[in-house]
């Protein structure tokens, strides 16, 4: 048997170590940039600004979760899955809901206005303040757990030689829940009348607008779409490692690198975007010594393997979307898949 | 009575004035041209028309009602429909999917519509799945065209329909124009192909520097040799 | 009621403020304030430049201060014996020599296709000696750092005078503006928005985890002073020295930026601002122009933020909030009005004391409701109440920017439209 024979001169431990540590943790931070960055990309692309509360929308949909929680303890118990997941749709729902307040509050005024697209994302950088001061005033700074005693943290270990591939329950209903809203946008951006209606706002305000389009009725929806999905990735982030009231913090500039990556007001590219980001992040802080170890009968003597041998040690890790938005802007602003929104 | 009137328009982009006093008229069932050097504010006046810039004063009357200042997405119910000069279509989206955009007011089935448009303009009938940026400049003009089509308006307002088009599609796009006309679609438009466009216009008028220079029937206008010496050119754009 | 009028009434009635202050708190507390404000006038004057005169969006306020205050420390404190006695010179100087090789080794490949290189081959290239050089240096640098923990505790200063280390913090805050600005110019205003926020990000992330540099985590201090400490003087007379210091600069700039804001250059700049389009029609080069103002910004962005953290007289890399404090500044700016030199004093003056005083008012306010909360309802207050009283800070910041933006956004002291004949 061959196929034996080459499983085990592979160095198997080292191989699934690397999955674990790149591949699965890279698509998992990676589905949560993307579901960020899709909507910050559809509200590029309708509204044209960076809308920089998005982090912080993803967390007050957390939070929005973990106060269902208090509320209905037992809701997970009864279908057998995390009682935040169970309680997510509703916690999307309000977040969608809070989300086209804050446009109706904030962002509206100032459109009517007519004011500069920077001045714009000023205000929402005043809404992102607000928020950062409202989050931590009601929640404090502390860290809290999105799971409640009767939900059961599964693990899955799926034996592959050598070590255990793991995979945690939340971390498979990120999975999930990406595909599905992925496959979703596409139906309905592809599919409805008002998806329809959103690529042309997207595409061409003014002549929307002379073909009958209701801008406020697409701005709204928009909102209701980046407000679902943000509640939705934050909620999941927060299941899968713990919810404190700065996760928005780290999050905001990989989201924003995803969605100039993908090239502004491109859904796709924002997935795309998203998962690049985070299998680079992942790929950069990994130790490859563990990969280059086993090599080591097969090496010459002069080189000597060092003990950490990452691109980017653990804390410069914002460093990566940093670079990878740098990059993008030299050398291609539009983005890879090529954006509609630019200069 | 007219299809439309406009009276004696005045207005401009929040600065000075573009338009200092324009006056339209056209019947139901009419080809209307307005031509003019540069800048002499024609856009601008389907722009005002439009409800795209305000009208300071003056009025426009549009099937016996006052629309003045009316909404763009007003209008479109009313039974007007705009193609502006340029930036007319949606680029990512594909040809079918620009026709069904100009349909969106409806809520009534639209089939027929897209397949009357197809008969209008075969060509796009091939490429309905391509997105529009995709297409030649004659083609995105037809797609263009047929997207105001959709909501089955009574009069059309096209800006250049031919800027910038080679001379065959120029004739093309002129043909199918007078095809839509003939199906019972009122038209005004914007032309720099002077000569062609007021051959075949039922009224035309020459603007210039905001004010109607002339008005008449396109064959007078024609034969008037102060609008052929000041605005024609000399016959240096016959094709 | 004229803008003369206008200003001396808000100025005024900001002194009375500044004076009750002096009678409540004392004299003590009452200069420090000043001091403090005196610096985030500089650094609002650096912004208003930015801002007001080119357009320019600049979300990384805190990093440019950051890099600029760590440069005053290694230029202005003490020497470190134990650091220049070992080994860890030595080291660093072969990290800078592999540097300085890999960089242009790097540069000579980008160049590469001169001699007749296909391009990707060249991009190839390119790429991997940058990273051979990036793994170099980190290789390398890993050690000295190492070593110089152990060794020395970090790098130290050079003991060179303070003016010195603050005109080098300026000077390093405009050559990273230099590079962003390359970056981020001719692209739209929220790319540089991200951009710089980035960039305030990444600094702040190196000067607290670079122990050998800045001593992270644990802090420098005492930062010496440019004037004579409060030890040898006491605080009242010491911290009017510093004032006195740096109110003269305020003036200083003050005269300059006037003066080039009344010439042909700051009519050229207006014109940018304000219609790029026809500017760009004129041929003028407005990205170079934009360049400028952007450096020149944060040169004075750079001195101010230097002249800040040397008054508290300790170097702490995370004591730098990004967010909260870069948009304290510009706050500052817009409400005291952007493109208006007094209005960016003003507002930075003004925006500081209440920001001041909102902390004893915000815990005020809360124990209060705390009491209350306890004796009607039995409420038991989170024992982080006071930390969560301070967000409301953040809090107020946020809506002050959008309720300006909104409802008066040319400021208190709107810009003068400057009229030429
Ligand atoms: N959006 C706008 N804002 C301000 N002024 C404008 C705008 N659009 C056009 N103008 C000005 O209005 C005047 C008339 O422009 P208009 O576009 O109506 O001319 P036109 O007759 O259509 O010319 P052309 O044949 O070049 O299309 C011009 O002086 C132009 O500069
Ligand atoms: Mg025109």
């Amino acid at each position: 048997m061959p196929e034996a024979g080459l499983l085990a001169i592979l160095p198997m431990n080292e191989i699934v170590f690397f999955l674990n540590k790149v591949v699965i943790a890279g698509f998992i931070i990676g589905s949560v940039y993307a579901l960020g960055a899709v909507g910050v990309t559809l509200i590029f692309g309708i509204l044209r600004f960076a809308h920089f509360p998005h982090g912080d929308m993803m967390t007050a949909g957390a939070f929005v979760a973990l106060v269902l929680l208090w509320i209905f303890p037992g809701a997970g118990a009864a279908v057998g899955l995390p009682t935040a997941f169970v309680l997510m749709p509703i916690a999307m729902a309000v977040t969608a809901l809070f989300a086209v307040g804050l446009d109706r509050t904030f962002y509206r005024p100032m459109r009517k206005a007519g004011v500069k697209p920077v001045v714009m994302v000023m205000t929402s950088i005043g809404v992102m303040l607000m928020m950062q001061g409202l989050l931590r005033l009601f929640a404090g700074t502390g860290t809290r757990q999105l799971y409640v005693d009767t939900d059961a943290k599964d693990i899955y270990r799926i034996p592959l030689g050598g070590r255990d591939l793991v995979i945690t329950e939340p971390q498979l209903l990120l999975f999930a829940t990406t595909i599905v809203a992925v496959v979703a946008l596409h139906l309905f951006l592809t599919r409805s009348r008002m998806g329809k209606a959103m690529r042309a706002v997207s595409d061409n305000p003014d002549l929307a607008r002379v073909s009958g389009i209701s801008i406020d009725h697409v701005v709204r929806t928009t909102w209701l779409i980046a407000g679902a999905l943000a509640a939705a990735g934050g909620t999941l982030l927060a299941l899968d490692v713990t919810l404190k009231p700065d996760l928005s913090y780290n999050i905001i500039l990989p989201i924003f690198a995803a969605a100039i990556v993908g090239g502004v007001g491109q859904p796709y590219g924002a997935i795309a975007g998203g998962l690049l980001v985070g299998f680079s992040e992942t790929l950069a802080v990994f130790n490859w010594s563990v990969l280059l170890r086993p090599l080591r009968p097969y090496l010459p003597e002069f080189i000597e393997i060092p003990a950490k041998l990452a691109f980017v040690p653990t804390e410069y890790k914002i460093v990566v979307p940093f670079f990878i938005l740098v990059a993008v802007l030299i050398w291609r602003p539009t983005g890879i898949f090529k954006g509609r929104v630019n200069i | 009575m007219p299809l439309l009137e406009m009276t004696n328009i005045h207005g401009g982009y929040g600065g000075a004035n573009i338009l200092n006093g324009v006056s339209i008229a056209i019947d139901a069932d009419q080809i209307g041209v307005i031509v003019g050097p540069n800048g002499a504010g024609k856009s601008t006046t389907l722009k005002a028309l439009f409800g795209l810039l305000k009208v300071g004063e003056g009025s426009v009357v549009f099937d016996g009602r006052t629309v003045t200042n009316m909404a763009p997405e007003k209008l479109v119910l009313e039974g007007l429909s705009y193609v502006p000069q340029e930036f007319n279509v949606f680029p990512t989206m594909s040809v079918e999917e620009n026709l069904e955009m100009g349909a969106y007011v409806r809520r009534d089935g639209f089939r027929h519509l897209i397949d009357q448009v197809y008969g209008f303009f075969p060509p796009l009938k091939d490429k309905r799945r391509q997105p529009a940026g995709e297409l030649s400049g004659g083609q995105r003009q037809m797609v263009a065209i047929g997207r105001a089509l959709m909501t089955e308006p009574r009069l059309l307002l096209l800006d250049e329909p031919t800027a910038g088009l080679s001379p065959r599609y120029m004739g093309e796009i002129f043909d199918r124009i007078i095809a839509v006309n003939k199906a019972g679609v009122g038209i005004l438009m914007v032309e720099q192909n002077a000569r062609q466009a007021l051959a075949l216009a039922h009224r035309g008028f020459v603007l210039a520097g905001g004010q109607n220079r002339f008005t008449g029937t396109g064959a007078e206008l024609l034969a008037d040799p102060d609008v052929a010496k000041s605005f024609l050119g000399g016959g240096a754009d016959h094709a | 009621m004229s803008p003369s009028l206008r200003e001396a009434g808000l100025f005024a009635g900001l002194a009375l403020l500044v004076a009750g202050i002096f009678a409540w708190l004392g004299a003590a507390y009452g200069v420090r304030m000043l001091a403090e404000a005196a610096c985030y006038a500089i650094i609002a004057l650096g912004l208003t430049i930015q801002w007001g005169y080119a357009g320019l969006f600049n979300v990384g306020l805190m990093g440019f201060v950051a890099i600029a205050a760590f440069t005053t420390v290694l230029v202005s404190f003490p020497v470190n014996d134990a650091f220049w006695q070992g080994d860890g010179p030595v080291m660093l100087g072969q990290v800078a020599l592999t540097l300085v090789i890999g960089v242009a080794v790097t540069i000579l490949l980008s160049r590469s296709t001169r001699i007749g290189l296909p391009k990707g081959l060249r991009t190839a290239l390119t790429l991997v000696a940058a990273a051979i050089t990036y793994l170099a240096v980190q290789g390398q640098l890993d050690p000295a750092a190492t070593l110089i923990e152990r060794e020395a505790g970090f790098v130290g200063g050079l003991g060179l005078p303070v003016w010195m280390g603050w005109v080098a913090g300026g000077l390093v805050a405009g050559l990273l503006g230099w590079a962003m600005g390359r970056i981020t110019l001719g692209l739209r205003a929220d790319y540089m928005a991200i951009a710089t926020l980035g960039i305030a990000e990444i600094v702040k992330a190196f000067l607290k985890n670079a122990d050998w540099l800045t001593r992270g985590t644990l802090t420098v201090s005492p930062l010496p002073w440019p004037v004579p400490t409060p030890q040898e003087l006491g605080f009242v007379a010491s911290r009017s020295a510093y004032l006195a210091v740096t109110a003269v600069m305020i003036v200083v700039l003050y005269v300059l930026l006037e003066r080039a804001w009344h010439s042909p250059w700051g009519r050229m700049m207006r014109a940018i601002r304000d219609n790029e389009v026809s500017a760009a029609a004129m041929g003028k080069d407005i990205n170079r122009r934009r360049l400028e103002m952007f450096i020149v910004g944060n040169f004075i962005i750079g001195l101010g933020g230097a002249a800040l953290i040397t008054f508290t007289t300790i170097f702490d890399p995370s004591s730098f909030a990004p967010l909260n404090h870069t948009f304290l500044i510009w706050v500052m700016v817009i409400l005291g009005g952007a493109g208006n030199n007094l209005g960016a004093i003003f507002g930075a003056l003004l925006v500081y004391v209440i920001w001041i005083m909102s902390e004893p008012v915000a815990v005020f306010l809360f124990t209060t409701a705390e009491q209350w909360g306890e004796s009607l309802f039995g409420w038991e207050a989170p024992s982080d109440l006071y930390t969560r009283a301070l967000q409301m800070r953040v809090f107020v910041i946020g809506l002050t920017i959008t309720l300006v933006l909104r409802f008066a956004p040319k400021g208190l002291l709107p810009e003068k439209v400057v009229k030429y004949d």
